[in-house]
């Protein structure tokens, strides 16, 4: 089809006819403005084919601001069944456009060799300057079975040379206190947004380091354990910005864990400092591990229990949690969350967001719930074995009373009956 | 003279509620029933001797049935385009009857032998039977494309007319003078062969807990609705320990080779419904079962991909990994985790799991815990299930690893409590895993955990006697959560905190803006996430299409713009010299180019997305309002419109793309 698109191009430029000169003269003659535009939305494999159309297509194709963004993605054969980004287009791209990149990604399949060709990648882009960077592992966390060394050189090539880094996700990698370190040197006036849950070669004073340096974290993602009373009030010193989001994973290693507590104070300041951030927190952990967590106010506005989670635990979430915006309890025991929803309907007045998994909740307890929740209950997603029918509602007919406090129609979830 | 007809059985193994073998003999001279040993069916490659010896077990006892009638089942080695027109000449055929087969492979069988029967000068009748509508209908009155949702299919079904009454079992009297010839070597010629004969080796086979044939289905129904009658509560039981056993009243493997007509439980159980609840008409979930089997449907009959995620239009995208030794642990019962192993050993052992335990593999194989495809799992199960239909299996397997239908993702069963939960005593496990017996009921679930001198007690040390668990599960979830995320972020191009607000619902959810904003993920700069049209989502509120009103709405925003932060300030800082709009659509064309989840119904919305709203499938007919209605049925056909062209330029660049580029880039 191509080829026929060239040959009429060719077969019309040699015509005769002034008409068709000019029409082909017209073409030819597009401002790169305009044909910048248009190239932007096209696929990179169109943009490529009509680059063959003449030279002045062919320079815009070139053009820096067609190669800003990219995303590298490193798939074997043998470990994915997604296609990976073409060997000679990484080479065109180191080539050619390096310079340009200013938001890249990697993202990888579990294969150890595709997180060393981004390492490898990532040692190559020496004169570029990127604003952000993602290294994002799609199966498995694959960077963290790269030899540390390999990683924190090639991570570090990025950092010295990237004087503007303004993001940077690098969850589940081997990143070290020294790496930050370098980041912090080279990147702490940019440096908005940092993310790196189970990072395990960081330590809490490694993080510290970099909240203390970096004025201008806004967005902040990582795991309990380096969570720290001085992080979060370095997060909330003077200098330092507004903190956005900040999000924490608790993960339990082994059961009976044994996790540090947080001093309601330190929270205090938090909320002082940046009245408005969101703290995300992803519990993972067994039933008799949250001894240390929700006995004082947490500020957190996001909370996830990934998985089963005491109904003593959430009706201390209802009386410690009063900035609580979202709620998904994946599993509880078999006894019913009746009292304590109610007591988180009442005592969380942001609450608009709810999943519940496997857990029970009385009909009547939940249709009161929604009821006092009401319209600002905008997620609302409620596996239908949660629901006990009881005296006063069925199944049938608690849709309809939910629906009607809602005021949208409303159904639970459903699971597939096989 | 009267006609000869062949009658061709493929499924609906059954005499009850057949109206094209009552087609078959309607005034005919003589008449055959067939059976093919066909390996179209099912894939008779791959299908487990629990499944050959279900079907060999059927055929045996519709060939009892029809020798009560005077005739045969005429069981016929070879393929049916093969030996059709042989048939055909040999026994003077004029008029062949069968089954409608809703899936796409049987109706591109039975065009060909259509076409075959043609040429030979033979009439064909095609009844449905196996479903309890004609889809096509259920697919007309959505505009043409399949419902995606099972609520939206429940509205459907709701404004057809209910479904046929199932016909008369065939009796003497309707057969009349219609004979079957059988010839002296029938037996050898066409007789139901042993599972020897196919090549299965039976020794030590144990007896079949789930018994084929019509008849065996007819006592079971019966039974089924005996013990509902008895219960008198037609809500879906409650799990207990006790259901996740082989029930003598389950009837799914039945429904499945149609031993039992779907149309005669369906008005068996309308009828007892309304026995028991005098003169209420009965509820839609009365008919759970029958309805999901007839959704799923539904969605496979006109995508032969369903049962893929490459080229399948409702399919999403998911960078699942390949593993084939975990995947071969989960599949031979040696995870690790008991609930697990128990699971699969009684679905090798009996062939057939419950629908929740069902869910418990498949979870942990897909999204829950191994991160492997669903595709692979739905092999499995097509072998050692007797029941796995294929649309149902694949529709099921999507549906349980999150790959389509719109799921909540968040709902991971634990490979743990979720069997704790269910049976705290553990007794399941022990009936199927021996070698833990000894555990306590404290341990058996987790037994990785029990101390070394209970599991000395036990006579079972972990490690040597039963595997330990293969993967750490809230690490392996917290990752795959993670994934998930992303990928439904991406989806719906929401780009919050929010977990639940991330799936695009089916339930009215207005994430209303709330959460709708997360600065640093966000950036168009990188093409992971949702690289398209992230700018777009950032200044729209991200609310869904059935704005209850449209003033609701923006109130909500207005209010999750105050609670949260102030979005234009996050907007000004964001990311300096972020591209401009226009450079995000190109990054997410890159983007998909490059190969990345994608999911059709949410592609569109790139171009309704500009305007800041979200159009999505939503329920809001089901309080019957019509303007709302319309508008989901136009949202309905837009998404699945690009199911049917699933944007030429995306799909069609994946594969070849390596290969072009190359080749591009060269002369570049």
């Amino acid at each position: 089809k191509d080829e026929k698109y060239l040959k009429h191009c060719e077969s019309s430029r040699t015509s005769t006819k002034r008409k068709h000169k000019a029409v082909d003269c017209e073409w030819a003659c597009l401002p790169q403005e305009l044909l910048l535009h248009i190239f932007q939305y096209l696929p990179l494999l169109d943009r490529a084919f009509a680059s063959q159309v003449c030279r002045g297509w062919n320079q815009a194709f070139h053009m820096p601001e067609l190669w800003r963004c990219f995303e590298f993605e490193l798939n074997q054969p043998a470990s994915s069944y997604l296609k990976a980004t073409h060997p000679d287009l990484i080479k065109q791209i180191i080539k050619r456009h390096s310079n340009h990149l200013q938001y890249v990604s990697f993202k990888v399949d579990s294969s150890t060799e595709s997180a060393e060709a981004a390492c490898d990648i990532l040692s190559q882009l020496v004169n570029c300057s990127l604003k952000t960077l993602g290294l994002i592992s799609t199966a498995r966390p694959s960077f963290m079975e790269v030899p540390k060394s390999h990683f924190i050189s090639a991570l570090t090539v990025v950092f010295v040379n990237s004087k503007s880094l303004s993001s940077l996700k690098i969850d589940d990698t081997p990143v070290d206190d020294p790496s930050l370190k370098v980041l912090v040197a080279n990147n702490s006036d940019t440096l908005k947004l940092l993310k790196m849950s189970s990072c395990p070669h960081v330590s809490p004073a490694g993080i510290l380091c970099v909240a203390d340096q970096c004025h201008g974290l806004r967005e902040l993602a990582l795991n309990y354990h380096l969570l720290s009373d001085e992080l979060l009030l370095a997060l909330s010193s003077e200098k330092h910005v507004h903190l956005e989001h900040l999000r924490i994973d608790v993960v339990s290693e082994n059961p009976g864990q044994h996790f540090h507590t947080i001093k309601k104070s330190s929270w205090d300041a938090m909320v002082r400092h940046s009245p408005k951030f969101n703290l995300v927190m992803y519990f993972f952990l067994y039933e008799d591990e949250f001894g240390p967590f929700f006995n004082d106010e947490i500020p957190v506005t996001h909370l996830y229990f990934g998985r089963s989670v005491s109904k003593e635990v959430l009706g201390r979430v209802g009386l410690h949690c009063p900035r609580l915006v979202e709620l998904v309890v994946c599993a509880n025991g078999l006894r019913p969350l009746d009292e304590e929803l109610i007591r988180i309907a009442k005592h969380c007045t942001q609450l608009s967001a709810i999943g519940l998994g496997e857990c029970e909740v009385s009909c009547s307890a939940f249709v009161e719930f929604v009821k006092m929740c009401g319209r600002r209950l905008s997620q609302l997603s409620i596996m239908e074995e949660v629901l006990i029918p009881d005296h006063k509602y069925s199944l049938d007919e608690i849709h309809w009373e939910v629906s009607k406090h809602l005021g949208r129609v409303w159904f639970p979830d459903m699971m597939p009956t096989w | 003279m009267a006609p000869n007809s062949i009658h061709w059985f493929r499924k609906g193994l059954r005499l009850h509620d057949n109206p094209a073998l009552e087609e078959a003999v309607l005034g005919a001279g003589t008449v055959r029933c067939v059976y093919f040993l066909d390996p179209w069916f099912a894939g008779s490659s791959n299908v487990g001797v629990n499944r050959w010896r279900f079907l060999l077990q059927c055929l045996e006892d519709l060939d009892a049935s029809l020798r009560k009638l005077n005739s045969r089942l005429f069981v016929i080695r070879g393929q049916p385009a093969n030996v059709f027109p042989r048939l055909f000449k040999e026994w003077k055929i004029s008029r062949l009857t069968f089954e409608y087969d809703s899936e796409p492979f049987g109706k591109e069988r039975d065009a060909a032998i259509k076409k075959l029967a043609m040429e030979a000068g033979v009439e064909v009748i095609v009844k449905i039977s196996h479903t309890l509508y004609d889809l096509d209908k259920i697919i007309e009155l959505n505009g043409g494309q399949p419902p995606l949702t099972y609520k939206r299919f429940q509205t459907l079904i709701s404004r057809l007319d209910p479904p046929e009454l199932p016909v008369e079992t065939l009796t003497d009297s309707q057969i009349g003078r219609c004979i079957t010839p059988v010839s002296e070597d029938h037996e050898d010629k066409y007789g139901v062969p042993s599972l020897e004969e196919l090549g299965f080796d039976t020794e030590g086979l144990p007896s079949a807990v789930w018994p084929g044939g019509e008849t065996e289905a007819l006592t079971r129904i019966e039974r089924h609705l005996e013990r509902k009658a008895w219960v008198a509560n037609f809500e879906r039981p409650r799990m207990n320990a006790n259901s996740l056993l082989a029930s003598p009243t389950g009837l799914s493997p039945y429904l499945r080779f149609g031993c039992l007509s779907c149309r005669l439980f369906y008005f068996k159980l309308t009828d007892l419904y309304r026995k028991v609840k005098k003169n209420s008409s009965p509820p839609l979930s009365l008919y759970g079962q029958l309805l999901w089997r007839e959704f799923f449907y539904t969605a496979a009959t006109n995508n032969p991909r369903f049962d893929k995620m490459e080229g399948n239009p409702i399919c999403v995208r998911i960078p699942w990994d390949k593993n084939p030794e975990a995947f071969a642990k989960w599949a031979e019962a040696k995870t690790g985790f008991p609930w697990i192993d128990a699971i699969m050993t009684q679905l090798r052992q009996e062939g057939w799991i419950h629908h929740l335990a069902r869910h418990a593999v498949a979870c942990f194989l897909t999204r829950g815990d191994l991160w492997i495809s669903w595709e692979e799992g739905m092999k499995v199960f097509e072998e050692l299930l007797l029941d796995a239909d294929w649309s149902v299996n694949a529709g099921s397997w999507m549906w349980l690893s999150c790959s389509s239908f719109f799921q909540q993702f968040f709902h991971c069963y634990c490979p743990v409590g979720f069997g704790r939960r269910t049976d705290p005593n553990g007794d399941f496990i022990r009936r199927y895993l021996p070698i833990l017996r000894g555990l306590p009921a404290k341990f058996i679930y987790d037994p990785w955990n029990a101390p070394v001198s209970v599991q000395v007690a036990a006579k079972c040390i972990i490690g040597v006697h039963y595997p330990k668990p293969m993967v750490h599960h809230a690490k392996a979830s917290r990752l795959n959560i993670e994934r998930m995320k992303q990928i439904y972020q991406q989806l719906s191009r929401y780009r919050g905190l929010g977990l639940l607000a991330s799936v695009p619902s089916t339930n009215g959810n207005g994430n209303a803006g709330m959460m709708a904003y997360s600065p640093g993920e966000q950036q168009p700069g990188t093409n992971s996430g949702a690289s398209g049209n992230s700018v777009a989502t950032s200044n729209g509120s991200g609310s869904i299409l059935l704005n209850f009103d449209s003033e609701e709405q923006t109130g909500q925003s207005r209010h999750g713009q105050q609670q949260h932060s102030d979005q234009s300030h996050q907007l000004t800082w964001g990311y300096h010299s972020v591209p401009d709009t226009s450079q995000t659509v190109t990054s997410s064309r890159l983007h998909h180019e490059f190969a990345v989840p994608q999911h059709p119904g949410l592609l569109l919305h790139s171009r309704s997305e500009i305007t800041g709203k979200r159009e999505r499938e939503s329920e809001r007919e089901g309080l019957g309002e019509e303007p709302s209605s319309c508008s989901l049925h136009k949202m309905q056909r837009q998404s699945t419109e690009v199911s049917i062209n699933p944007h030429p330029s995306l799909s069609a660049t994946i594969t070849p793309e390596g290969y072009s580029i190359k080749q591009v880039m060269f002369k570049l």
